[in-house]
């Protein structure tokens, strides 16, 4: 990374890069402000006489496919997270990259995990030359740190696709794990013994890279049914003996937090979904796997019940806990991005009502409208919140890389965006007067929940309306704030963040919202 | 100590820290000869309040009159009147800081409490573990308890009560009751010197078994408040939890005028009886009746004791009500959990508040017309049935079952 960059300030007031990894960037206008131009990006031509007639595309190992897709140093190298921490693939496809001597590589994973702190070493050793998607744990501190050669660059799942469909990052070779695939390419992700679920992080990799890898440890004969990926899109099919660890790939159970602050806090949501006339017959909502969220759902499904009301669909992340809305009959569908637990999984692979999607149908911003505008409420987690709504989501208050954007900054597009969290976390403030690292944009952020009370945001005078009569404790943000720092013993101090930008954070439509700035 | 002469160490340590520890401090003190004020700091909210944590302790050091010493503090995370308590104990252990305190900010005191005043739910709050007690209050039980008893070890009773002192003075428990349970006499004694200055609204007596006891209590608090100008009630609850205590119920209910309620402590009670505790409770039938009897005759509330399982919210609602039935008018809650079911199973049923209602109502109109005698329809309700049915819409009001 050149020592000196050029800094912008944006439309809320970031300094933000204007060159990142060699590209000029956008700072961000506002909300739908930036409108592209332009096709869309492509592919080269491929012809069926290229690739065998009986379909077979294997090829004996990870090494061979990469050397035939012409792996050579510079080039994008794309992975998806659906096996999670559990992911041997991505790692295993670097490493192969390394054996063959390769250097500087764009590691282009949909996110990473705490488990491949192997690419760190790869770093070291010039074989990947920068990461562009999200990184916590050992890798949030190297990119921090300001170890890594290039910017971090953290998008939405949204982003990604964004970014992938309008050129701004061209992938050469996607390397796709699939819990079950055939020779020809076809892979699904629902059976197998390393069923995940839904394979969607990896669709565009599949539509938009050169070439594309499908790596399985369960090969089945012509047709793998489902498909979520189309063999028509693949080049090569590698067999191996594991593509991951199940035990980290879902959980058995998952667990609905037992901390009674955080049950009021999920309390108070399903609440105020039903007092504001959210919840309704028709109604839809998405709710993710943190611990508030789930317990959320079950708060949420006894008001359903006693007031016999029924969701049209739900979107996942789904679990155990929205499995059984479904066959309860409570919902008519899940919509579902990622699959959690083992009841997630089996229930996608046996109940047609459990669908599949990708952050295209979901997220994308050049899609021509995406599912996540549609949703009624959605509820989140964030790091941070201030005074304006804006909240912070991928790093902790100190500025260190936490997590990854994932679907966050996409699913506040829905008609109610309710952010879940508690007001601190032992004495660190929650609620503070600017946020650290801007991810989602306070106007998109409708209703703040803690367990010291509900904070509707003024933009949305209608929400207020709604709940005027209700019991629920409605506060301005300032009054929660206030008790929070009388708690915590006055305001924190602010910390010292660095001068030199070592990630940047985009806005769902790829302009700049904020920097990561080296710290430490 | 061998016979020889005790002398206070010179290195000293309070609190607690570690990975599963939250919202709690250590502190290790060492006193020397000069050099005057050592301090280092590890906190996980360093970059936030470090500069803060630092000020404080040497402020609360200051105020102790501790002039030379190192002090090393490991903080995960504790709020403002831990941190004073942790350093404050420390630096007591050592022998030092005699006659003095370093209070906290102080929050200011909720209305004083009525000697009849709601009593369905108490939570009980260890007294060595700080981290439950800035939101206990968000789960509006009637009162919470900080306990130096039973949740806390022998070996940290000293630390609990200035941790608990702090508390009482520094943390916001809303509307909720400030009860103290202190230890069996005559520990319990070093306890009350400690908190009544805070102004607790009721202490908890554990194991009583003799009037003499709560006398001796009542003594100490009256001298306490008098030496200090509090003159806010302090009321107490006796709990018994022998057989010997329950064959007492009555004349410690009655020992002086400031008891406000009696209860029971059901573990303590099956064990001294030799029996098994159970989730119906037969075995202390008898010993639960005795109380409820004993508290109305001596005119204080009758209180239950907990129900131990946090996941059998169906055994709990059933226990509650139970005891509803047996004449109790509360019982203690170990998790914040039990409060809504039991605040449900102690509230009226809508066909009593739907009778005493109309028996209200036919109390006001006689009121209005001048007439002695109260009836509804055809039937004359005696006054003691009014006085009932006037206490229940009370009370009902009170736990806005009805508005």
């Amino acid at each position: 990374m050149s020592e000196r960059v050029e800094l912008a300030h944006n439309a809320v007031g970031r300094a933000v890069p204007t060159m990142v990894n060699g590209r000029p960037q956008i700072p961000f206008l506002g909300v739908g402000k930036f409108q592209p131009r332009g096709r869309k990006a492509t592919t080269p031509i491929r012809s069926n006489k290229d690739y065998p007639d009986s379909g077979d595309k294997r090829v004996p190992d990870l090494e061979t496919a990469l050397r035939k897709c012409g792996l050579r140093d510079g080039m994008v190298i794309s992975s998806h997270h659906h096996l999670r921490d559990g992911d041997k693939v991505a790692l295993m496809a670097l490493e192969t990259a390394a054996k063959i001597g390769v250097k500087d590589l764009l590691w282009f994973p949909s996110a990473s995990f705490p488990s491949q702190k192997g690419a760190i070493e790869l770093m070291e050793r010039g074989v990947i030359h920068h990461i562009e998607g999200s990184m916590n744990g050992p890798l949030g501190d190297y990119c921090t740190q300001g170890k890594m050669r290039g910017m971090g660059v953290l998008r939405s799942h949204g982003g990604r696709y964004q970014a992938i469909q309008d050129g701004e990052v061209h992938i050469d070779i996607a390397v796709i794990a699939a819990p079950t695939a055939d020779s020809f390419g076809n892979a699904d992700g629902s059976h197998g013994k390393s069923a995940c679920g839904s394979l969607g992080f990896a669709f565009a990799d599949s539509t938009y890279a050169d070439s594309v890898i499908v790596v399985t440890d369960n090969l089945v004969p012509f047709p793998c049914v489902p498909w979520q990926i189309q063999g028509n899109n693949v080049d090569h099919v590698v067999e191996i003996e594991s593509i991951g660890d199940p035990a980290k790939i879902v959980s058995g159970t998952t667990q609905i937090t037992r901390s009674p602050d955080r049950l009021r806090i999920a309390e108070f949501v399903a609440r105020f979904l039903r007092e504001a006339g959210i919840m309704k017959n028709g109604f839809s909502f998405q709710a993710g796997a943190g611990g508030i969220a789930l317990a959320f759902v079950q708060y949420l499904k006894q008001m359903m019940k006693e007031d016999g009301v029924k969701a049209r669909f739900v979107r996942g992340g789904s679990t155990k806990f929205l499995v059984e809305l479904l066959q309860e009959g409570l919902t008519d569908y899940i919509l579902d991005g990622q699959t959690f637990d083992l009841d997630g999984v089996k229930s996608m692979a046996n109940d047609p009502r459990h669908v599949a999607t990708s952050p295209f149908t979901s997220y994308n911003y050049h899609g021509k409208g995406n599912f996540a505008s549609l949703v009624d409420a959605v509820v989140l987690g964030a790091t941070e919140v201030d005074v304006h709504f804006n909240a912070n989501v991928v790093t902790h208050s100190d500025g260190r890389l936490l997590h990854g954007i994932g679907g966050w900054q996409n699913c506040l597009f829905s008609a109610c965006s309710i952010l879940a969290l508690p007001s601190f976390r032992d004495r660190i403030p929650v609620i503070v007067d600017e946020v650290t690292t801007l991810t989602g944009p306070g106007e998109m952020v409708d209703v703040i929940v803690t367990e010291r009370g509900i904070a509707i945001n003024p933009r949305r005078p209608d929400l207020l309306d709604a709940v005027k009569n209700s019991k629920l404790p409605i506060r301005p943000i300032q009054d929660i704030k206030a008790d929070v720092e009388k708690i915590c013993g006055g305001k924190p101090n602010r910390p010292k963040l660095g001068d030199r930008p070592c990630a940047v954070v985009k806005w769902v439509d790829g302009t700049v919202l904020d920097t990561v700035w080296q710290v430490g | 100590m061998s016979g020889a002469v005790e002398t206070s160490p010179r290195s000293t340590e309070a609190g607690h820290w570690g990975k599963e520890i939250r919202s709690d401090v250590h502190v290790a003190f060492e006193v020397r000869d000069g050099g005057g004020i050592e301090i280092t700091l590890e906190s996980r909210v360093a970059p936030y309040y470090g500069n803060a944590i630092l000020e404080q302790a040497r402020g609360v050091l200051d105020e102790l009159g501790v002039k030379h010493a190192r002090v090393s503090i490991h903080d995960e995370g504790a709020l403002p009147f831990v941190i004073a308590a942790r350093i404050e104990a420390a630096v007591r252990r050592a022998g030092m800081a005699l006659g003095k305190r370093s209070l906290p900010m102080q929050h200011p005191l909720p209305a004083p409490s009525a000697k009849d005043r709601l009593r369905r739910s108490r939570l009980y709050l260890p007294g060595s573990e700080p981290k439950y007690y800035i939101n206990a209050a968000l789960h509006t039980p009637d009162a919470v308890i900080l306990d130096l008893e039973d949740s806390v070890h022998r070996a940290e009773k000293d630390a609990a009560r200035t941790l608990v002192r702090n508390t009482l003075r520094a943390v916001d428990f809303g509307p909720c009751e400030r009860m103290v349970r202190i230890n069996q006499l005559p520990l319990g004694l070093e306890d009350l010197a400690d908190v009544v200055g805070e102004s607790p609204d009721l202490i908890l007596m554990p194991k009583v078994e003799d009037p003499q006891q709560v006398m001796e209590v009542d003594r100490m608090i009256g001298e306490l408040k008098a030496r200090q100008g509090i003159i806010r009630p302090v009321w107490i609850m006796p709990i018994l939890e022998s057989a010997l205590g329950i064959e007492n119920a009555f004349p410690i209910a009655a020992a002086t005028e400031n008891v406000a309620a009696l209860t029971i402590g059901l573990e303590d009670y099956t064990a001294d009886m030799g029996v098994v505790k159970t989730p119906e409770g037969r075995e202390s039938q008898y010993a639960r009746s005795r109380v409820v009897n004993a508290a109305r005759a001596a005119g204080v509330q009758a209180i239950d004791s907990v129900f131990g399982d946090v996941a059998d919210m169906d055994g709990l609602r059933r226990w509650g009500e139970a005891s509803r039935a047996m004449g109790f008018e509360g019982m203690g809650c170990i998790h914040p959990g039990q409060i809504r079911v039991v605040h449900e199973a102690f509230a009226p049923t809508a066909p009593e508040i739907e009778k005493a209602q109309k028996i209200v109502a036919a109390f006001e109109d006689a009121q209005k017309k001048g007439l002695a005698v109260v009836s509804l329809g055809s039937k004359m309700i005696d006054p003691p049935v009014v006085q009932r049915a006037l206490k229940l819409v009370e009370r009902a009001k009170a736990m806005g079952v009805i508005s």
